[in-house]
C-alpha cells in the first residue's frame, strides 16, 4: 500500500510537470506567407526534431502557411540539391532545409538556410554548434530568424513568459517559454500571487505576494531564486512596473489613504509620491523611452487612463469613451496603449493610438484582462475568463490573428510576455 | 478494455492528486484557530458547564453583535449601507470603551469581475469606507489597517450575482485574531 501511494505520489508530481500551456493553431484573417520546411538531414537520431520545431512556431504566429514537403525525395539539404520549380509548383514562397550532425564532443552541429523561392536565392544561412539538450531553443533561434527575415519584425520565438496558475488552494507562479513548454515554478505559495512583471534584462521578476496577508511588493531573481520586498508599508503595495533602466519600479500604495502611485528604487528604500488626487490612482506604466507613466485614476469619477511625466507632475486623460478604462501597458514602440475596456457589462482588451486618440477593440471575451505585449509587439497575451476559469489567449496588435493557450492545470492567470534576450 | 482501464488508472491519481492537494489548505485553517486569543480556551472549559445559549461567553468578540464582521457592498460601489451601522457603531465602542489598547485590520474585498489590479484599489476604498466611519466615531486612526485582497480571496467561488454579492465586502479583523 505504501508503495502505490507512493508511486501514486510520484505520478501527481510528474503530471503537475506537465500540466504545461498548449497552444491551439491560431485563427487568421490576414495573408500568410506560404513556407515549406523540409526535414532536416539526421534530425531524426536526435532528442529533438528541429524542423518541426520551427514548423510549429511559425505557424503559431498566424503569420505562414505551412507548405507540405511530403513526397520530395531526396529530401534536399544543399543548395545545390534544390529544385526551385518543384517548391514554386508546390505553392512556396520561402523554403528552409538543414541539417544536423553530431560532433566529436558529443556538440551537435545545426546548419539551416533559408531561400526565396520565386527568385531561387538564398535569403539567410546559419549555424549553430551546440548541446543535443539545447536544440529545441536552437529551432527558437532558427524560427526567429526566418520570421525577421521574411516579417520585417523581430521574432520572440525565443523569449519567455510569465503566469500565475491557481488551482485548490495552491498558487504557483511559472516560467515558460513563449510556446508553452518548459513550464517552471518559480514560486508556489498557499496565498495568491498577482500582477508579476519582468525586469528589462528578464533576470528577475517583480511581483505581489499576499504571504504576509497583505499584498506587499516582491522581486525575485530567476536565476539566483533569491527575493527581496520592496514596498511594505501600511496598507497595500501592488501593481509593480519597471523603469526602462531597470533601476526603479512604479508602485501602486495605500500608506496615505486611498491608493496612490509612487516610485521606489528596485532595491527598495523610501517611496516617493507622484500622484496626488482624491481618487483611486494604480495600475502604473512607463512609456518605453522612460519619459511617461500611464495609468487608471478614477479621479474624474469614472476609471480612465491618464499619463503623466515620469517624475510626477500633471496628468493628461487619455480615454475618453465608455465608463471605465483600465490597466494601461504601453507597445514597445511606445505608439499605443493596450487597456482594458467595459462595455455593457463585458470587459475587453482594447487598443489606443496615442497619435489619434482612435480606439479599437481587439478581443470579444466577458472578463479578459491582463494585457501584455509581445516585445516585437506585434501579439497581446492576455487573461481571458472561459467557463468560470482563468486561460491565457494572445491576440495581434492588428486584431487578424487569434490564439488560445489552454492548459489543464486549473485557473491561469495575469500573463506577462518576457524581453527579448540578451545575447 | 485497455482503454477503459486506463481511465480508472488516471480517476484514481485525479482522485489522488485532488486529496493530495486540500491538505496544504486544512493545515492552514488548524494554524489560524491555534493562534486565536487565550480567551477560546477558557470558553471551551466553561461550555460544557453552560447551557447552550450562553455557552459561547467568554470572548465578547465572539457574541453579538461585536461577532458579525462583515460589511456588504453593491457592485461597483464603497458607500456603507445603513444596514451596517450598527455593526460598525458596535465595534467602534467596543474599541473606544471596553478595549482601549485594541487593533483591527478592514479587508476590503472584491467579486471577480473588472481588472485585477483595479479590483484591489477598489477593496481598499471598501476598507477605507468603513474605517472612516470608524474614525468618526472616535476609534484612532493608528489603531486600523486597511488593506485589501481585491477579488482574491472570493468567500463564495460562483460566477453569479449571489456570489458576487457575497464577495464585495469588508471584514473586520482583531490583532491576534
Amino acid at each position: 500500500m505504501k508503495r502505490l501511494l507512493l508511486l501514486i505520489g510520484f505520478l501527481c508530481v510528474a503530471l503537475a510537470a506537465h500540466a504545461q500551456l498548449t497552444i491551439d493553431i491560431p485563427t487568421t484573417s490576414g495573408r500568410q506567407i506560404p513556407i515549406a520546411i523540409a526535414p532536416m538531414a539526421g534530425e531524426s537520431s536526435q532528442p529533438q526534431s528541429v524542423s518541426e520545431v520551427i514548423a510549429s512556431d511559425l505557424s503559431r504566429s498566424g503569420l505562414f502557411k505551412l507548405v507540405s514537403a511530403s513526397g520530395v525525395n531526396p529530401v534536399p539539404t544543399e543548395p545545390s540539391e534544390v529544385n526551385f520549380p518543384d517548391w514554386g509548383g508546390r505553392g512556396a514562397e520561402a523554403l528552409v532545409i538543414g541539417k544536423i550532425a553530431t560532433q566529436g564532443d558529443g556538440r551537435v552541429e545545426v546548419r539551416f538556410r533559408l531561400f526565396d523561392v520565386q527568385k531561387s536565392s538564398q535569403l539567410a544561412s546559419f549555424s549553430y554548434l551546440v548541446a543535443p539538450q539545447q536544440l529545441r531553443a536552437t529551432a527558437h533561434r532558427i524560427a526567429d530568424v526566418i520570421y525577421e527575415k521574411l516579417t520585417g519584425d523581430k521574432g520572440v520565438f525565443s523569449t519567455k513568459i510569465t503566469y500565475v496558475v491557481k488551482r485548490g488552494g495552491r498558487h504557483e507562479l511559472q516560467v515558460a517559454d513563449a510556446d508553452g513548454f518548459n513550464p517552471q515554478s518559480v514560486l508556489a505559495s498557499k496565498e495568491p500571487i498577482i500582477s508579476p512583471s519582468w525586469s528589462p534584462d528578464g533576470s528577475s521578476l517583480a511581483y505581489v505576494s499576499f504571504d504576509q496577508k497583505k499584498p506587499i511588493v516582491v522581486v525575485q531573481n530567476l536565476a539566483q531564486g533569491t527575493t527581496r520586498i520592496v514596498a511594505n508599508f501600511r496598507g497595500n503595495n501592488s501593481a509593480p512596473a519597471w523603469s526602462p533602466d531597470g533601476k526603479s519600479l512604479a508602485v501602486a500604495l495605500s500608506k496615505d489613504g486611498l491608493t496612490q502611485i509612487y516610485r521606489i528604487a528596485a532595491s527598495g528604500g523610501p517611496a516617493t509620491r507622484l500622484t496626488e488626487s482624491s481618487g483611486i490612482d494604480t495600475q502604473p506604466a512607463f512609456s518605453p523611452d522612460g519619459k511617461w507613466i500611464a495609468f487608471t485614476s478614477d479621479r474624474g469619477g469614472t476609471p480612465q487612463i491618464y499619463r503623466m511625466p515620469a517624475g510626477g507632475g500633471d496628468p493628461t486623460r487619455l480615454t475618453y469613451e465608455g465608463t471605465y478604462n483600465v490597466g494601461p501597458r504601453f507597445s514597445p514602440d511606445g505608439r499605443y496603449i493596450a487597456f482594458v475596456q467595459r462595455e455593457g457589462g463585458r470587459y475587453r482588451i482594447a487598443l489606443l493610438e496615442l497619435a489619434t486618440n482612435q480606439v479599437v477593440t481587439l478581443t470579444d471575451g466577458t472578463l479578459d484582462d491582463s494585457p501584455s505585449f509581445a516585445p516585437n509587439g506585434k501579439m497581446i497575451l492576455y487573461e481571458a475568463q472561459v467557463g468560470g476559469r482563468g486561460q491565457l489567449a494572445a491576440v495581434s496588435s492588428d486584431g487578424k490573428v487569434r490564439q488560445r493557450l489552454s492548459s489543464s492545470a486549473g485557473d491561469v492567470q495575469d500573463p506577462a510576455w518576457g524581453p527579448l534576450p540578451t545575447n | 478494455m485497455k482503454k477503459a482501464a486506463l481511465y480508472i488508472a488516471l480517476a484514481v491519481l485525479a482522485a489522488a492528486c485532488a486529496s493530495k492537494e486540500t491538505q496544504p489548505d486544512a493545515q492552514v485553517q488548524d494554524k489560524s484557530t491555534g493562534v486565536q486569543p487565550p480567551s477560546q480556551a477558557t470558553t471551551s472549559g466553561q461550555t460544557t458547564a453552560r447551557p447552550p445559549a450562553q455557552a459561547i461567553s467568554g470572548n465578547p468578540l465572539k457574541e453579538g453583535q461585536l461577532a458579525s464582521r462583515s460589511v456588504f457592498f453593491d457592485f461597483d460601489s464603497n458607500s456603507v449601507r445603513d444596514e451596517y451601522r450598527g455593526l460598525i457603531q458596535a465595534h467602534s465602542r467596543y474599541m473606544t470603551a471596553d478595549k482601549k489598547d485594541s487593533r483591527i485590520r478592514i479587508e476590503g474585498n472584491c467579486d471577480e469581475r473588472g481588472s485585477r489590479e483595479y479590483n484591489l484599489a477598489l477593496g481598499q476604498r471598501r476598507a477605507e469606507a468603513v474605517k472612516k466611519v470608524m474614525t468618526v466615531l472616535g476609534v484612532q486612526d493608528g489603531r486600523i489597517e486597511t488593506v485589501s485582497f481585491g477579488e482574491e480571496k472570493p468567500q463564495s467561488m460562483g460566477h453569479d450575482e449571489p456570489s458576487w454579492a457575497k464577495n464585495r465586502r469588508a471584514d473586520i479583523k482583531y490583532a491576534g485574531e
